[in-house]
């Protein structure tokens, strides 16, 4: 079996693996204040302070992943204004209450003269939320400059960042925003796990409440295991090789002529293929491919059970149909130079195929 | 395992059991596919190892698979199970039900409804730990739409009548919710012979991993409710978020191994519960247990050590791993608000150790722990002003202490 | 919660725990604190002719904090003048014992435990 699909979840890396294998044999909770709470507290602090080395964050607050972590900042902001791009992953769309959205551009990224317009019809600020890496498509939206405009009105910036891990640099310092969404699984760290960091030691309002851990934000006993697995995996994945997926990119697109690659003219990570086939369904090509024990992704992974269009490619401006036909291909550290040759014969195969073609 | 402390706060937490991590591990690695992911067969093994374990952890509660969602733990699901039906159905209902000895996280959720205009009746409880039927009922009106009552005491142990608090809940039309994080795979629970219409279960309680718990939501009468994480609608719409296989598999596992050995287990931990608390006993004068006996699942106590001071005593005992209060607060000085509201005195609040017992505990270290504690009491109390002061005949209470 | 060297070694092995006796004229005695506010300290010090402290006990209700601190005191008193004695600031104890900002209420006790044994003598002399 070939798998590319990596932005739908990792396969866990040997680091992180043998990370979380240890911490799994120990006992004990780490709110506990006796010996085994403390060994495990140590555990997640340090996976807490990779983090914070990462991003330069001074607040690390863990969640049970991505999805928590953008509906926690979303709860405290639920006031308003929030202003949510149009590329945003579902869990983002779905938990801001009454959001404005943020055009985007042919190209994939969000259109900044539209935000620097939609800012200045507020009287007062609220919350700007963008992902930095579409997760369909792999570009790279222009957070710096978007969060320049908004910072300038007073409004505070959040970003999610899950698919921009080991790609674009994910210092909060240098892209200008307050928060960050970060998730495990998305770069070979395990499921079950995610982060929300903050530039500066602000509390929010917690969405689940108790015990008080983390900081009084999100209660509930944490896995130390999960953390250390987080960590390791975050460690590793600043030494992945690019150059090889960046190859691996441009291989599929060469050797695809037929195929439409979206987003090719914006700038994108190297790990990402969004292509299109030109009058075959996606169902018959996931099936087709299925066969072939390939393992590729259609649209978002998390609304992929309905096979509705995707949401970010008509933003686009692809018509229902193409964005029906987009399949995306995403690599990362374990890929292979013959995954990407069995899936590049596996597309032409099922293209030549005259019987899955639509009758139109 | 000779060098490391005997491990005795198993309400705090519980080891993962070897047999579960070797069904999870595989799930970390060769077979990591994302459950929702529809469109390759990795996503299926996914989905499909997560529905058997969907089914494991119905079935030992009794429930309906379907009405099993997964979340990332106790505390999540006690939030989504309060603020969720509360905020559903705020537009008829503004009134909860609870208890004062409730978990941290159920009385946190109550006290922000509280403050977003809802009206929150918090019962007392007896000595004992127990809640009194009569002013349940008393307590519903029909403003009315949630009852939540724990089923089993994280201090104390103490097991509240399920049974009963369901069949008042279905006569007066209220959701009933309990959280059963102590209680599953410790006591029999069928949501339907209780009329439980919402139960919160977590993995690290029963030895399965921490980062996931389950909550049973009924869907016939059907409870609805808001939820707290929105976003791909995974979970019945109640709760998104990618599921993680492995920590879902070990959930699952952990409940078929509780079901399977509920019974042999609850046997050998009374014994071993008995044995302690009778050496205990037979060495020292002045020990109180709190919350009762036999309402109470077999693997805890909670004693107070009278005119020994808790935090000193556990101090004494590194090579156990014992809890004095609750593992939540326990950062914190104040005496346990769950021993307050059984009425025992703050003096004798503080003196107050929670022993737990659970699946790996051995005779021997049981044997340790009670020779141990025995031989620490003592040290202390030789050392106390207060146990001269009981020696001599001097009523503690009669002095005039300055309160600081 | 780690514990300071300081505070487990006067935990494990402290010193000068006992009972004076209270109705001797040279002896002065400090009950400070509550059980119910989980600490109490009982100190008491034998002044000789000269005002100086010859002889100090302690027993302690409380945490390990708590008793180390009463434990230290009872060593440092010993030989000074009631006025030196007086003296002992908590932020001394509480530095010396290497004392959370959690536990510095324990330092505190300490140094109303001397006050008020010294107190206790001086009532005792004057009655």
């Amino acid at each position: 079996m070939i798998y590319l699909d990596y932005n739908a979840s990792t396969p866990l890396r040997p680091q992180a693996k043998d990370a979380m294998a240890e911490v799994l044999e120990w006992t004990g909770n780490p709110s506990s204040p006796h010996g085994a709470g403390r060994r495990l507290r140590a555990v997640i602090d340090e996976a807490r302070k990779t983090i914070s080395d990462f991003t330069g964050a001074q607040r690390v607050v863990f969640t049970s992943g991505g999805t928590e972590a953008n509906a926690f900042v979303l709860n405290h902001f639920a006031k308003g204004p929030l202003l949510v791009s149009s590329l945003e992953h579902d869990s983002m769309l779905k938990n801001a209450v009454n959001p404005y959205i943020v055009p985007s551009t042919k190209e994939g990224v969000i259109d900044l003269n539209a935000l620097d317009k939609q800012l200045t019809s507020f009287t007062s600020p609220g919350l700007l939320s963008m992902m930095l890496v579409n997760n369909e498509t792999g570009i790279i939206q222009p957070v710096q400059e978007a969060a320049r405009l908004a910072r300038s009105r007073g409004w505070r910036v959040h970003t999610d960042g899950i698919q921009a891990i080991g790609h674009v640099p994910l210092s909060l310092e240098t892209l200008g925003v307050d928060f960050m969404t970060l998730s495990a699984h998305k770069c070979g760290g395990p499921i079950g796990i995610g982060a929300l960091v903050m530039r500066e030691e602000t509390h929010l309002n917690p969405l689940i409440r108790g015990g008080g851990q983390e900081y009084g934000m999100r209660s509930g006993t944490l896995s130390a295991p999960l953390a250390a697995g987080f960590g390791m995996a975050l460690r590793a994945s600043l030494k992945d090789d690019l150059t090889a997926l960046a190859t691996f990119q441009q291989q599929i697109e060469e050797n695809l002529p037929d195929a439409i690659i979206y987003g090719k003219q914006a700038p994108r990570v190297a790990n990402t293929v969004c292509l299109g086939m030109p009058g075959v369904p996606i169902e018959l090509q996931l099936m087709a491919f299925d066969l072939k024990g390939i393992a590729v992704g259609a649209g978002a992974a998390c609304s992929s059970g309905t096979m509705k269009p995707s949401h970010v490619l008509v933003a686009m401006g692809c018509s229902q149909q193409e964005a029906q036909s987009a399949l995306r291909v995403s690599m990362g550290w374990n890929t292979k130079g013959s995954d990407i040759d069995a899936f590049i014969k596996g597309w032409k195969e099922i293209y030549a195929k005259p019987s899955l073609k639509e009758a139109s | 395992m000779s060098d490391r402390p005997i491990y005795l706060d198993y309400q705090a937490t519980t080891p993962c059991d070897p047999r579960v991590l070797q069904v999870m591990l595989p799930y970390f690695t060769e077979e990591f596919g994302n459950p929702h992911s529809r469109s390759h067969a990795y996503g299926w093994r996914a989905e499909e190892v997560v529905e058997e374990a969907r089914l494991k952890v119905a079935h030992l509660i009794h429930a309906d698979p379907k009405a099993v969602i997964f979340t990332s733990g106790a505390t999540e699901s006690n939030n989504l199970a309060i603020k969720g039906v509360a905020h559903f159905y705020k537009a008829q209902k503004d009134h909860i039900v609870t208890c004062a000895t409730e978990h941290k996280c159920v009385l946190d959720s109550c006290r922000h409804l509280e403050q977003e205009g809802f009206k929150v009746t918090y019962l007392p409880v007896n000595s004992q730990g127990i809640i009194d039927l009569k002013q349940l009922e008393e307590a519903i009106t029909d403003r009315t739409s949630l009852v939540s009552i724990m089923a089993v005491n994280n201090e104390i142990g103490v097991i509240q009548p399920l049974a009963e608090i369901g069949k008042i809940c279905r006569a007066k039309g209220v959701f009933f919710h309990t959280d059963a994080a102590q209680a599953v795979g410790k006591i029999p629970i069928d949501v339907d012979a209780m009329n439980i219409d919402l139960l919160s279960i977590s993995g690290h309680k029963i030895y399965g991993p921490k980062g996931v718990g389950a909550l049973y939501v009924r869907r016939k009468p059907r409870v609805r409710l808001t939820s707290l994480i929105t976003g791909g609608g995974q979970e019945r719409g109640m709760r998104s978020g990618t599921l993680s296989p492995p920590l879902c598999v070990g959930l699952g596992e952990a409940c078929a191994i509780a079901e399977a050995e509920m019974a042999s287990e609850s046997a050998r931990l009374t014994a071993l519960r008995d044995r302690f608390y009778k050496t205990i006993q037979a060495e020292l004068d002045e020990v109180y247990l709190n919350g009762d006996l036999e309402h109470r699942i077999p693997g805890n106590l909670n004693l107070s050590f009278a005119f020994v001071e808790g935090e000193g005593l556990m101090m004494g005992m590194k090579d156990l791993a014992v809890s004095s209060g609750s593992a939540c607060t326990s950062a914190s000085l104040e005496p346990s608000y769950v021993l307050k509201a059984l009425g025992v005195e703050e003096d004798m609040a503080h003196t107050s150790l929670r022993i737990g017992f659970g699946r790996f505990t051995t005779e021997a270290e049981v044997d340790t722990a009670a020779k141990k504690i025995i031989q620490e009491v003592k040290r202390l109390r030789e050392m106390s002003p207060l146990w001269d002061m009981h020696r001599d005949g001097v009523d503690i209470k009669s002095i005039q202490w300055a309160h600081h | 919660m780690a514990y300071s060297t300081k505070v487990i070694d006067h935990y494990e092995n402290p010193r000068n725990v006992g009972t004076l006796d209270a109705k001797d004229t040279a002896v002065g005695t400090g009950l400070v604190g509550a059980p119910a506010c989980g600490d109490v300290m009982k100190l008491q010090i034998k002044v000789n002719d000269n005002g100086v402290i010859e002889d100090a006990k302690f027993k302690t209700f409380g945490c390990g904090s708590a008793i180390a601190s009463s434990s230290l005191v009872t060593e440092w008193i010993k030989g000074k003048t009631l006025e030196e004695a007086g003296a002992i600031k908590n932020t001394v104890i509480a530095q010396h014992l290497s004392l959370p900002p959690v536990k510095l209420h324990c330092s505190m006790l300490a140094e109303d435990a001397i006050k008020a044994a010294i107190n206790d003598y001086q009532l005792k002399k004057s009655a």
